[in-house]
């Protein structure tokens, strides 16, 4: 087994075991850490397979958590209310399903634009299209506007209730692990290969005749999915929401997470969210001015650490095998 | 509706734009020649805010702390250049973002450990305070106007400039070609520091002209950068033209959209309903714009022939 693999199955193994542990010896505040940690690195796995393997720069992807939260939050607002009943509704399935399918539907719309463009357009559009959501939800005062919601009951799921930590915990896990189990899988497949091939040299791939347009899509379209999801999780883990999710540091914040990790690797985000929530929990501990160390680690990654964790572990790997 | 309105409306919508062409053409000189994005060009915004708000409390005079901070807001500008850009030249976009993005949590520490986590009211002078009658009827307040005035006078500054003198002559090369001018025997790093100054002034200038409205914050910055961007991507990335006339337009479409959409919607649907529809769809107007712009022509309005 190549110390990559060990490295990707190491850091979910431990995510699996630690906070369960740390809750029962007493500590339930590092299980919630962890929660939010979880969540978070689904997204950045979302993130992660348009930009480390598509080569797509989404500086908007907080755009998608947004609309992931609200698709639990505005069911849940008004089966609380007991008002628009078309929409009011505590099911968690269809807390889901609305989540994803309009984060798909969202990633389709503006991916088919966004798409069109290329290098820093593709980067400013993306991120001006979450500024857009961030406006719309800002705007909708039935919702809070800016004050945000809250979210007075969470998803009613069959089989696990997800007001225990714990199970709401496994359940971020387990979507966790399934995403990356999908992103191995869909990295591997042609499609994957032809998006990675894309990447790498489009005009090659398309005199091959690949519609590299279509593929782009597709991938775009799965990675809003999936960080849709991670948005209704984590509207049903803080139970509070706000437009302040969407802004666009947070897309950035998502982005760092990708490139500390290893942008192109499958344990590449997971590693890189562990990291930066440590940091940010332990940086934050210290002093209140933590965005400074913080923002000088940023750029000192970018300068001198290009590959991430997972760029230093392969590098590793190959001088050892010589 | 009265026409009053409308003309203050649209002399504040191009007060607005006025502000976002500063900002846009400093990113638009340092996009052009280095092929940079700076994020932290809000950052640069914002320093010049508080900077002029401190040497205006020192001073006592508006004027002077003005003055006095344009230069160091270009000292400012010269050492995130040495610092950071300088190193990033060479890399692609991506991390152009992230290490800006760094940039901006950075400076917006460092500001808030020097002037603290308030805001700063910047007060103006009394000649500068009152309300001028352009015609009859039309009052408008002095400074804006003022604003309005210095804006388009530095728009004119910088065509003249980049199209007239030999220092813009080396900024159109150096954005064609910056291989050959610096065959030829340009210090092209010297260029680059330079021009990054230029866009640190305007856009710091920008934020100065601003404050004595809405008061120097922390983050001040990185909600109007946003727009700026949205100002360079409709214009054309690269185009100084194309940067001043989409700032207008962003400018008027944002400030006459707020003010007026919810009318506009009354007419088709019933009042309550406009009353609902009306702030998103102001607030996301310009971004519908954009993507409009976008679906037709890819490269903005006027993209910049060499490239």
């Amino acid at each position: 087994m190549s110390l990559t693999t060990i490295v990707t199955f190491g850091i979910l193994a431990l995510l699996a075991i630690v906070p369960p542990l740390a809750k029962f010896a007493g500590y339930a505040f590092y299980l919630d850490l962890a929660t939010r940690l979880v969540c978070l690195a689904i997204a950045a796995v979302s993130l992660n397979l348009i930009l480390g393997y598509g080569g797509l720069v989404s500086f908007g992807h907080a755009a998608y958590i947004g609309i992931g939260a609200y698709a639990v939050g505005i069911p849940a607002h008004h089966a609380f209310d007991d008002s628009f009943p078309v929409i009011a509704s505590q099911n968690g399935l269809f807390h889901i399903l609305l989540a994803v399918g309009v984060s798909a539907l969202f990633a389709l719309i503006t991916g088919a634009l966004c798409l069109r463009t290329r290098g820093v357009y593709f980067i400013m559009i993306t991120m001006a299209f979450s500024q857009m959501v961030f406006f719309l939800f800002v705007s909708m005062e039935t919702y809070g506007g800016d004050d945000g919601l809250t979210i007075y009951n969470r998803s009613e799921l069959p089989l696990v209730s997800l007001d225990n930590a714990l199970t709401l915990y496994f359940a971020c896990y387990a979507i966790l692990v399934a995403s990356v189990y999908l992103v191995h899988r869909i990295t591997n497949s042609r499609f994957g290969l032809a998006l990675q091939g894309a990447k790498g040299n489009e005009a090659r791939m398309k005199a091959l005749g690949f519609n590299t347009y279509a593929y782009r899509l597709t991938a775009y379209v799965i990675s809003g999915a999936m960080c849709g999801l991670a948005g209704a999780l984590i509207g049903n883990f803080t139970t509070f929401i706000s437009p302040e999710m969407i802004d666009w540091t947070r897309s950035g914040e998502l982005m760092f997470m990708v490139i500390l990790g290893g942008a192109g690797t499958l344990a590449g985000p997971v590693i890189g969210a562990v990291l930066f929530i440590g940091l940010e929990e332990i940086l934050s501990g210290w002093t209140i001015y933590w965005h400074l160390p913080f923002g000088i680690l940023l750029i000192l990654t970018v300068l001198f650490f290009r590959g991430g964790i997972m760029g230093m572990v392969a590098s590793w790997e190959a001088r050892r095998r010589g | 509706m009265d026409l009053t309105l409308i003309v203050i409306q649209c002399l504040n919508g191009m007060q607005l734009g006025v502000l976002l062409f500063l900002l846009a053409s400093g990113l638009t000189l340092t996009f052009g020649i280095m092929d940079f994005v700076n994020l932290a060009h809000g950052s640069l915004y914002m320093i010049g805010a508080f900077l002029s708000a401190t040497l205006t409390f020192w001073t006592g005079s508006f004027v002077w702390g003005v003055l006095l901070a344009l230069p160091l807001t270009a000292l400012a500008g010269i050492a995130v250049e040495l610092i950071v850009a300088r190193h990033l030249y060479s890399r692609d976009h991506l991390d152009h973002v992230l290490a800006t993005f760094g940039l901006i949590l950075c400076i917006d520490t460092l500001v808030h450990m020097i002037w603290g986590p308030d805001g700063i009211a910047v007060p103006l002078p009394d000649y500068l305070n009152g309300q001028v009658e352009l015609f009859s009827g039309i009052i408008f307040p002095s400074f804006r106007l003022l604003i309005l005035a210095a804006g388009l006078l530095v728009a004119a500054g910088l065509y003249y400039l980049v199209n007239y003198t030999r220092i813009g002559m080396l900024i159109r090369a150096g954005a064609s070609n910056r291989t050959m001018v610096s065959a030829l025997g340009i210090d092209i790093q010297t260029l680059f520091t330079l021009v990054f100054a230029v866009g640190a002034v305007l856009a710091g200038f920008a934020g100065m002209l601003i404050a004595p409205i809405t008061e120097a914050s922390i983050g001040m910055g990185n909600e109007i950068i946003i727009t700026a961007f949205v100002v360079i991507i409709v214009g054309g990335i690269g185009s100084m033209k194309g940067a001043f006339i989409a700032a207008m337009l962003i400018g008027l479409i944002d400030t006459l959209g707020r003010s007026y959409i919810d009318d506009l919607f009354k007419v088709v649907m019933s009042t309550e309903a406009a009353e609902t529809a009306a702030p998103a769809v102001s607030a996301m107007l310009i971004y519908i714009l954009m993507a409009v712009v976008l679906v037709f022509r890819p490269q903005g309005l006027f993209p910049p022939k060499v490239r």
